[in-house]
């Protein structure tokens, strides 16, 4: 168990570190000289450029600056903000998160059961009416571009239906724009959750399901099913004690590396509602070549990404008994 | 069959089985009968393809879904018709009086759920019983089948338990219910021939003591004549003989009964001595009916008839029944199968005795899950030793054969002497000279000289690589050929393994499993080399193919005066092809010996349980005691002094748990590592094959 | 190698197995469709400038289904009076170019580093496997954007090759961003057939490295890779279009349908919903047909194997 655990959180701060040396080369040595893209390019005043440069601490060499950044990081002190008039980027970052963090958890409270039932439908009926319906579903409409469903959402449900007789009800649930203030409590920012959060509920209906139908099918196919069935019981016992619980396993890891799938798809979502994410704070510190901002929210989805993965490593190995904890 | 009707079990009349391939129902089993009495042991035996485990699953209604009965058929159960019975009446039956016992133990357990529940919710199905009173049944059930210390194995996962274990949980399964017939689809398929001994006399014991109808399927002839009072000889979904196993043993009158056989080489027999009749060609794929008989194209006796007309299965007065045109002539003596005695010679190479290979203290310690994160953090388990310090001579055109449990080390320890893994100690020369580690190293010569043929002729060909080319690539890259020679040379080659020259042009996916093997031959003959590791060529192989691929390395052996690593877990095959045969256990050598001293003593008690466990394809000479436990250790963690001692039926005492043994010489290069000497060894074990004989 | 005819006779089969599914034949004759379109869209576009603005502005679809009458501008014109007909057509050759070469070089790329990784093992598989999972630990969309914007940023001189280079930004954020998940794939599909004893048999023969992994390991790899290619290619129109539509693809006025639904939404979506709605739809069909024609290779290879 000991050994399991230091193996994987080894693992873990490898692999950190790791990407924190990629997106520190992206994007601090790619650039060439990132204060003169921060300055605004060829056209950037010297001396503006020189002073950015003293400020983030660009003229040490690069082993140093990687080190005092990455040590800032972890302090907590991701410096003030370029695009945002000073603003503190942690704080910045922090409550862009929370909104964010707000509509994956919705969309993961819908998707997940509703793949779930899906995909193990489509795997115990394989190639049978129910299962080739939920497969052309997920197959098709279910995995458009984000911002097609968004787009379909916010024209059809709230413009075309918001004028309809149940204009009222529908205009304050599905506000065709989720632009809403950044510091908006969860209760005042509901009403505009609701239509991204169906968005992103799409992005990982198509992806969980589609693997649970697989694993389902697969786990059918297994000879533990058979001494199962032979030894006389309903083959509801059958399915429930025996297949679904070898067949739900795997998908902790699936939705964990769903994470990753999801925080991309936010970041289109977030920008078709104008919601005040994560995401459409990094498209606006990417066009205004805030890079230390960009820098930072990179890093969080990072560690959220990662301590997923972490989590889900150690959800599976405790539940499945096959892989060894010596 | 004349079995009174009252104690009649089981009887199948007329059973026609077909699938569905390719949009078309094509026969599987065609007119199958049996009748199976109450406390009867049955055996259904057949190779891959013969339609024997969809016999069970027919039975049992579990038919796949592209698989159906046709109409027709009629299935007798204790009085009731099976085929008439309803989906929920077929449960109450599986619950309770049909119970079957699956090939490979490890798949047929759920992975994710401990032992106990699976066997509870068995016997909480069956009996209806729940709580203490179904735990007290299981612990009895787990105490019938010999595991020990049961409350434990209840709590642990399958895959914590080794293959005889959890082939024992699954007997308890399914025998926990006493049910009426009990099928066994290949129980003992896949384990050691030590675990596989002691799982037999298990089933004996546990059907002794019930009133438990059995069919036994298989296909190994040897645990049929250990088992079964009645057998039914399937091939190619028909009925070829069905008899009583004495009978069929020592009389057989069915060509391919016979084949089979003749196929097989029993203990003690040698290639010197006298070949095996194998049976021409392979296997039938799955097809259409044909009017033929199914046996007709690979039968040493067909006639026209054969071809033309399908012999009716007759049933004749002795309870005997029998397809086939001639067996009047097979039963009167007139026909004989004749071996091709042209290669039992001796071979001209023997007396001048080159050494060839010497291997000494040769090691291979595996370091176990050694990631970057171990590396960095200092923490490892201790090493696998696979190979432990093992020498050994070997002389040039020798057929040197090593036998061993699987886990001995005895395929690591090929692939240490061609090269494919490192060894961590030891020295390894080849005519005198050191040669390199591993076969990166090692220059084209020393390569050529040492060839392998693998286990599985299924992954031994690259499916994308014409025969052609895989036994050119040799001839080219070792023996420096243009391509033109090459494929001259191929061909020969090919016709050397009695391969047409048209089997050039094919590609793996066109070839059965004994023509692989035998293009496979041919590559690793291409070369030239002085050796030749062959790592089970024959055990992935049907029976009847078995004994073809055996007489062509014999025979090609001799031509070429090519030596013989030859690994195999079944002594009798080793015995067949082997001068000198080498008993290994847990990364050691137990014993050497010529093939003439092998099988008499003194033998190791290693080797001597070994050959107590062969199952011998004869009904007369029943294997009766078992003499080892059914776990080797494990090789991470070996037992101190003689590593044999925690299963040893000899020990003496304390100095095998604390002194590694000497080795012990018993005259003409035969040595034995024990603690026991060599006389006590052979007074002990001369006066047990006594006792055994006199039973 | 299988010699070419028996190659030519196994594709053929994979694509009649294909087309013998309803769903994945549909998906696959709209992408051939819409491969035709990118190919010679320039002849096809009734105007074949993407950015003439000769027309009135805002002049609704005249295409009338029900008599299959195309009219002057059967998708009606933008707020610009360009025809959005021709640009749809005009935007399907950028969109199979950029995820089309992307997947072609993120498949080249990736597979003979999986291949490699698997074969070798030990501390270079161990290494450039947690590389690839720190590379895979950043969602793809964002390190896609990152590099869109940092490159796009970087002043390069013009005509130099860095310039062209980040001309063709997205084709080379494809690369990257599928090279590590083709790898990995080709990584545990080689891992599985290096133990087959033929490559064994190949090493005792004393064969290359390179030989043994494009001779006798690449050709049981390739159908799992033609799977994960064309799994790669529907993700690729997938991103080509979001990045498009993000404002980090193709630059106005270029008849990018991402960046033509981006261009028309909002208040303009009131003016010309069909200006949105016809390029949106085009993603959608592509995408759909795409997912369908992998979906179909993909039954087709399982079921071959």
């Amino acid at each position: 168990m000991l050994r399991f655990a230091r193996r994987r959180l080894f693992f873990f701060l490898f692999t950190y570190v790791l990407s924190s040396l990629i997106i520190f080369f992206l994007l601090r040595v790619l650039p060439g000289d990132p204060a003169k893209v921060i300055a605004g390019g060829r056209e950037a005043a010297p001396e503006q450029v020189a002073e950015i440069r003293a400020e983030l601490g660009l003229d040490v060499p690069l082993p140093e600056q990687y080190l005092s950044w990455a040590g800032n990081f972890l302090r907590g002190d991701w410096g003030k903000t370029i695009a945002f008039r000073g603003a503190d980027n942690r704080d910045l970052i922090l409550e862009r998160s929370r909104n964010s963090a707000r509509l994956a958890f919705i969309a993961l409270a819908l998707s997940v059961p509703l793949s779930l039932v899906l995909g193990v439908i489509a795997g115990l009926s394989e190639n049978k009416l129910p299962d080739v319906l939920i497969s052309l579903l997920t197959l098709s409409v279910v995995s458009l571009p984000e911002f097609v469903t968004g787009l379909f959402l916010i024209n059809t449900v709230a413009l075309r239906w918001g004028r309809g007789p149940l204009a009222s009800a529908i205009g304050w649930w599905f506000p065709a724009s989720s632009a809403v203030p950044a510091n908006a409590s969860f209760g005042e920012m509901l009403p505009a959750l609701w239509l991204p959060a169906i968005a992103a509920t799409l992005v990982l209906l198509a992806y969980i399901s589609r693997l649970t139908r697989a694993g389902v099918i697969e786990e059918l196919k297994r000879d533990y099913v058979r001494t199962a069935a032979l030894k006389g019981i309903s083959r509801r016992s059958v399915i429930l004690r025996h297949v679904l619980r070898n067949a739900l396993l795997p998908t902790i890891t699936v939705i964990a590396i769903s994470i990753s799938w999801l925080i991309s798809g936010l970041v289109v979502i977030e920008f078709v509602f104008g919601f005040p994410g994560l995401g459409s704070l990094l498209i606006a510190a990417i066009e205004r070549r805030d890079l230390p901002l960009v820098q930072s929210i990179v890093m969080v989805t990072v560690t959220v990404v990662l301590c997923a993965n972490l989590f889900a490593d150690a959800a599976y190995a405790l539940l499945n008994p096959r892989i060894k904890l010596e | 069959m004349m079995t009174p009707a009252s104690d009649l079990l089981l009887e199948i009349e007329d059973l026609t089985l077909s699938y569905r391939i390719d949009k078309r129902w094509i026969p599987a089993v065609r007119n199958f009968q049996l009748k199976l009495a109450r406390g009867q042991v049955y055996g259904l035996v057949g190779e891959s393809g013969s339609g024997k485990s969809t016999i069970a699953m027919a039975l049992m209604r579990f038919l796949s879904g592209n698989g159906r009965v046709e109409s027709g058929a009629k299935m007798r159960f204790a009085g009731e018709d099976l085929l008439g019975k309803s989906a929920a009446e077929m449960r109450a039956i599986w619950a309770k009086r049909i119970k079957l016992v699956p090939q490979n133990a490890g798949a047929a357990l759920n992975p994710s759920m401990r032992v106990g529940p699976q066997v509870l919710e068995s016997i909480r199905a069956a009996i209806g019983i729940d709580g203490v009173e179904a735990e007290r049944a299981m612990m009895r059930m787990f105490h019938d089948v010999n595991l020990i210390d049961p409350e434990k194995v209840a709590r642990r996962y399958p895959h914590e338990l080794s293959g005889g274990m959890q082939q024992r949980v699954m007997i308890a399964m399914a025998l926990v219910s006493n049910p009426e017939l009990l099928i066994l689809d290949e129980p003992t398929t896949g384990l050691d021939v030590t675990t596989e001994a002691v799982i037999l006399d298990l089933i004996r014991q546990l059907i002794a003591e019930r009133d438990t109808g059995v069919l036994y399927i298989t296909h190994n002839l040897g645990v049929v004549a250990q088992l079964c009072e009645r057998v039914t000889v399937l091939y190619a979904g028909e009925i070829m003989e069905d008899d009583r196993a004495d009978d069929l043993f020592h009389q057989a009158w069915h060509p391919y009964t016979l084949g089979l056989l003749g196929s097989l080489p029993r203990p003690g027999q040698n290639k010197r001595d006298a070949l095996l009749h194998p049976i021409d060609g392979n296997p039938p794929a799955l097809k259409d009916s044909s009017h033929a008989c199914a046996f007709a194209e690979r039968c040493a006796f067909a006639e026209d008839i054969c071809r033309d007309v399908k012999p009716p299965l007759e049933s004749l007065p002795d309870g005997r029944a029998i397809r086939c045109h001639r067996w009047r002539e097979i039963r009167d003596g007139e026909l004989h199968l004749v071996a091709d005695d042209s290669a039992a010679a001796e071979p001209a190479h023997e007396g001048r005795a080159q050494s060839l290979m010497r291997v000494a203290d040769l090691t291979k310690h595996f370091t176990v899950g050694r990631s970057l994160a171990d590396v960095l953090s200092h923490s490892a388990p201790p090493p696998i030793r696979a190979v432990d310090g093992v020498d050994l001579a070997l002389n040039a055109g020798q057929a040197l054969g090593l036998v061993g449990e699987s886990g001995s080390g005895k395929t690591t320890l090929a692939r240490l002497i061609v090269g494919l893994q490192e060894r961590t100690g030891g020295k390894l020369e080849l005519l005198g000279m050191d040669i390199r580690n591993s076969v990166r190293e090692r220059s084209p010569d020393v390569l050529a000289k040492i060839q392998m043929v693998f286990q599985n002729p299924q992954n031994a060909l690259n499916p994308y690589m014409s025969v052609r080319d895989a036994i050119r690539r040799p001839l080219i890259k070792l023996r420096g050929m243009n391509p033109g020679d090459a494929d001259a040379e191929a061909l020969a080659l090919l016709r050397s393994v009695n391969l047409r020259a048209d089997y050039a042009d094919r590609f793996p996916g066109e070839l059965s499993g004994g023509e692989k093997q035998r293009v496979a031959i041919a590559r690793a003959f291409a070369s030239d080399p002085d050796l030749i590791i062959c790592d089970e060529p024959v055990s992935a192989l049907d029976v009847s193919v078995q004994a073809a691929v055996l007489n062509l390395l014999a025979r090609l052996q001799d031509q070429n005066g090519t030596a013989y690593l030859f690994i195999s877990h079944d002594l009798a095959a080793v015995g067949y092809l082997a001068d000198t045969i080498a008993v290994m256990y847990l990364g050691q050598l137990f014993e050497v010996a010529g093939r003439e001293d092998l099988f008499q003593p003194p033998f190791h008690p290693y080797t001597e349980a070994l050959f107590a466990a062969i199952p011998v394809a004869d009904p007369r000479h029943r294997v009766e005691a078992t003499l080892l436990s059914d776990a080797l250790p494990s090789a991470q963690y070996i037992p101190g002094g003689c590593r044999f001692h925690t299963r040893c039926p000899r020990a003496i005492g304390p100095i095998c748990e604390e002194e590694e043994p000497p080795w012990r010489d018993a005259g003409a290069g035969h040595v034995i590592r024990c603690h026991i000497p060599i006389e006590e060894l052979t007074e002990a074990q001369t006066k047990s094959a006594a006792g055994a004989a006199m039973d | 190698m299988l010699p070419i005819g028996q190659r030519i006779t196994a594709s053929l089969q994979m694509i009649k197995a294909l087309l013998r599914q309803p769903a994945s034949a549909l998906g696959t004759l709209i992408a051939a469709f819409f491969l035709f379109l990118a190919l010679f869209g320039g002849q096809l576009a009734p105007y074949p400038n993407p950015n003439d603005q000769s027309h009135n502005a805002r002049v609704s679809p005249t295409l009338d289904i029900g008599s299959l009458q195309f009219g002057e501008h059967p998708f009606g014109t933008d707020r610009l009076g360009r025809d959005v007909y021709s640009r749809v057509i005009l935007g399907a050759s950028s969109i199979f170019r950029i995820a089309g070469l992307g997947t072609l070089f993120s498949v080249l790329i990736g597979s003979a580093l999986g291949l490699l990784m698997g074969y070798r093992g030990g501390m270079f598989d161990e290494i450039t496997g947690r590389v690839i999972d720190a590379l895979m630990a950043i969602p793809a969309l964002l390190l896609a954007l990152v590099m869109v914007g940092i490159i796009r940023n970087m002043d390069f001189d013009i005509g130099s090759w860095q310039a062209e280079l980040s001309n063709n930004v997205v084709l080379l954020v494809i690369a990257v961003l599928y090279v590590p998940v083709v790898a990995r794939v080709a990584r545990s599909a080689t891992l599985d057939i290096k133990t087959r004893e033929f490559v064994e048999a190949a090493e005792i023969r004393g064969e290359t490295t390179a030989y043994i992994l494009f001779r006798e390991i690449l050709p049981s790899v390739i159908p799992a890779l033609v799977v994960e290619a064309s799994l790669r290619f529907s993700y690729a129109i997938f991103l080509v279009a979001s990045l498009g539509f993000l404002g980090f693809g193709a630059r106005p006025p270029s008849p990018d349908w991402g960046l033509m639904v981006n261009e028309n939404r909002g208040g303009y979506y009131q003016l010309t919903p069909w200006a949105l709605e016809f390029p949106a739809l085009a993603i959608a069909i592509l995408v759909i047909a795409v997912n369908l024609m992998s979906d179909g290779i993909r039954r087709a290879v399982q079921k071959s194997a």
